[in-house]
């Protein structure tokens, strides 16, 4: 063993540094974070189909409820835009003067909850009536226009409550023969979509309960795998931290994964219903468009996905390395 | 170094690993310990690395007694000793470099000074050559050589090892152990299992024989021989 003289190993027992300084330290702890990263990476691009397969799982499971989401959204900002055209109609008594309805249109143009009123002739009526109806000839032999005044009042605000105490106040006025504001219909749709948004709840926490016991399964995979060098870096003085991190990572980018998923997904089923949706708003002459993820929504998904990724990988490394222990 | 204190092992399945077993190793010392298996060598061991816990008696270890050692504490403790093993535990997915750099990476140190000890490390045991070789490739004995290099490269004060010359001939146990003489020579402390009765009598080292779990003899060899009333008690051939 003549090549043993010149090793300066080991020198002598006791005061040696393990470690020269705390920077040293974080430094090295750094980069076994950013080994471990790379690692995990690399073992789950060892084996592209399975892991495509994950990733996919995790990412259909995520999709599903940010497109419930979205197609609530999308209700909420189509009738939002209902409430807002809605407008008041109230039909004045039959033969009131046209200086009294002057002056109450005047007292409503004045007021900060009116937004616009539009005065319509018994004649003006008729003459609307009789072009949507194709009926010019019939009704130009009408001698007595059974139409009244009628004032188009398009308040500002969409709540419900003060929409009723314009109509109620608009009901008052002694000129004013009836006032129609059909709100319950928007009270419906409300209630429904808050339905919707407990539906998406309740589907989202289920879903991200199977995504965590999905990860955790494929997790105790990867750990029995690499049992024999859990043990092998417990014999040598590796701390739980040290054996979970790595597994950490592996969470971490599947979550990543499955969250660029439910990204691509979600935007291809938007695309999917964007044209009939496109079509369907025409033939109402609406200029509605479907809303897609915003940026503020995406980075909530992608984090979503990270969080339930790590949260995953950390509950099965606790539970299946408190297994493994050095025989 | 390593002090047992009527330390009894219980498992339990009910077997009776070690009764009663009393002895001190100083700082310094290269030790044998031997007997047939099932007489308690590889328990005594696993409760040197806090493997696992005495029933009775108390383990002290460099001065920490080791049924007050915190679970989080074990992972500092372990990495005061080095262990080799008879199978030597190399991990196959990585290179011998890596296997060998693997107690300075968990022990957090700076990466330029990993790659300078574990060149030292496997310099010492002649490896130098084949650190980007897989563990696999190697021979038996240099399998082994590279377990003793993975143990020492943290420069521990204490090296355990258990069997490490059982599967090697007569030439390859005579290296490893003039390479335990060395670490020894520098002031490791030494407690090397082994049922080689060959090998403990050339060593002429202090042998703690262990029967039944019970500490038979603690004597060095050549005084078994020159007194024979009381060799033959620590001396099964």
């Amino acid at each position: 063993m003549s090549r043993a003289r010149k090793a300066p190993l080991p020198t002598r027992a006791g005061a040696r540094p393990k470690v020269t300084g705390v920077s040293d330290r974080a430094r090295a702890w750094r980069q076994h974070h950013g080994r471990s990263a790379r690692d995990s990476l690399r073992r789950l691009l060892v084996v592209p189909v399975r892991s495509t397969l994950t990733v996919l799982m995790l990412g259909i499971a995520l999709a599903l409820p940010a497109l419930l989401y979205l197609a609530l959204a999308n209700v909420g900002q189509l009738s939002g835009h209902w409430a807002s055209s809605h407008q008041m109609s109230a039909y004045l008594k039959a033969g009131a003067r046209p200086a009294a309805v002057e002056a109450l249109t005047a007292t409503l143009r004045a007021r900060p909850d009116v937004a616009a009123v539009t005065a319509i002739s018994p004649e003006q009526g008729l003459a609307e009536f009789a072009r949507q109806t194709g009926l010019t000839g019939a009704l130009a032999n009408v001698k007595n226009n059974p139409l009244p005044w009628v004032l188009l009042v398009q308040p500002v605000g969409t709540a419900p409550e003060s929409l009723a105490t314009l109509r109620d106040q608009l009901a008052a006025e002694l000129v004013v023969d009836e006032v129609r504001l059909d709100m319950a219909w928007l009270t419906r749709l409300q209630a429904i979509m808050q339905l919707g948004q407990r539906f998406a709840l309740g589907l989202g926490c289920l879903l991200g309960l199977g995504m965590l016991l999905a990860i955790g399964n494929t997790l105790r995979l990867a750990i029995e795998n690499r049992r024999e060098e859990i043990l092998v870096v417990k014999l040598v003085g590796g701390t739980d931290a040290f054996v979970r991190r790595p597994f950490l990572y592996t969470g971490l980018w599947y979550g990543a994964g499955g969250g660029i998923w439910a990204l691509v997904l979600t935007q291809l089923g938007l695309w999917l219903v964007s044209k009939p949706v496109a079509q369907l708003a025409n033939s109402y002459g609406s200029q509605f468009t479907l809303q897609g993820l915003g940026a503020g929504e995406t980075l909530i998904l992608l984090m979503v996905a990270l969080i339930i990724g790590w949260l995953g990988a950390w509950l099965a490394v606790g539970r299946h390395l408190r297994d493994i222990k050095p025989q | 170094m390593i002090h047992f204190d009527r330390v009894a092992k219980r498992y339990s399945n009910g077997f009776e690993a070690l009764k009663s077993v009393s002895f001190d190793i100083a700082a310094g010392e290269m030790v044998f310990l031997t007997g047939h298996s099932g007489a308690g060598k590889s328990t005594l061991l696993k409760l040197i690395m806090a493997m696992e816990q005495p029933s009775r008696g108390q383990v002290l270890v460099n001065g920490s007694n080791l049924n007050r050692l915190a679970d989080r504490h074990i992972p500092l403790h372990r990495r005061q000793i080095g262990v080799v093993f008879q199978n030597h535990q190399l991990l196959f997915d990585r290179s011998v470099f890596d296997n060998v750099a693997l107690p300075l990476v968990i022990a957090g140190f700076p990466p330029s000074d990993v790659g300078r000890r574990v060149r030292a490390a496997l310099d010492k045991v002649g490896l130098l050559h084949k650190e980007a070789r897989n563990p696999l490739e190697l021979s038996g004995g240099e399998q082994q050589r590279v377990g003793i290099a993975r143990a020492v490269v943290n420069k521990p004060k204490i090296l355990l090892a258990d069997e490490p010359t059982g599967n090697l001939d007569p030439e390859l146990s005579a290296e490893i152990m003039e390479l335990f003489r060395q670490f020894n020579e520098v002031g490791v402390t030494l407690l090397i299992a082994s049922h080689d009765i060959e090998l403990l009598r050339r060593q002429q080292k202090r042998v703690l024989a262990l029967r039944e779990g019970e500490l038979l003899s603690d004597q060095v060899p050549t005084a078994l021989h020159s007194d024979g009333a009381k060799g033959h008690r620590g001396h099964h051939e």
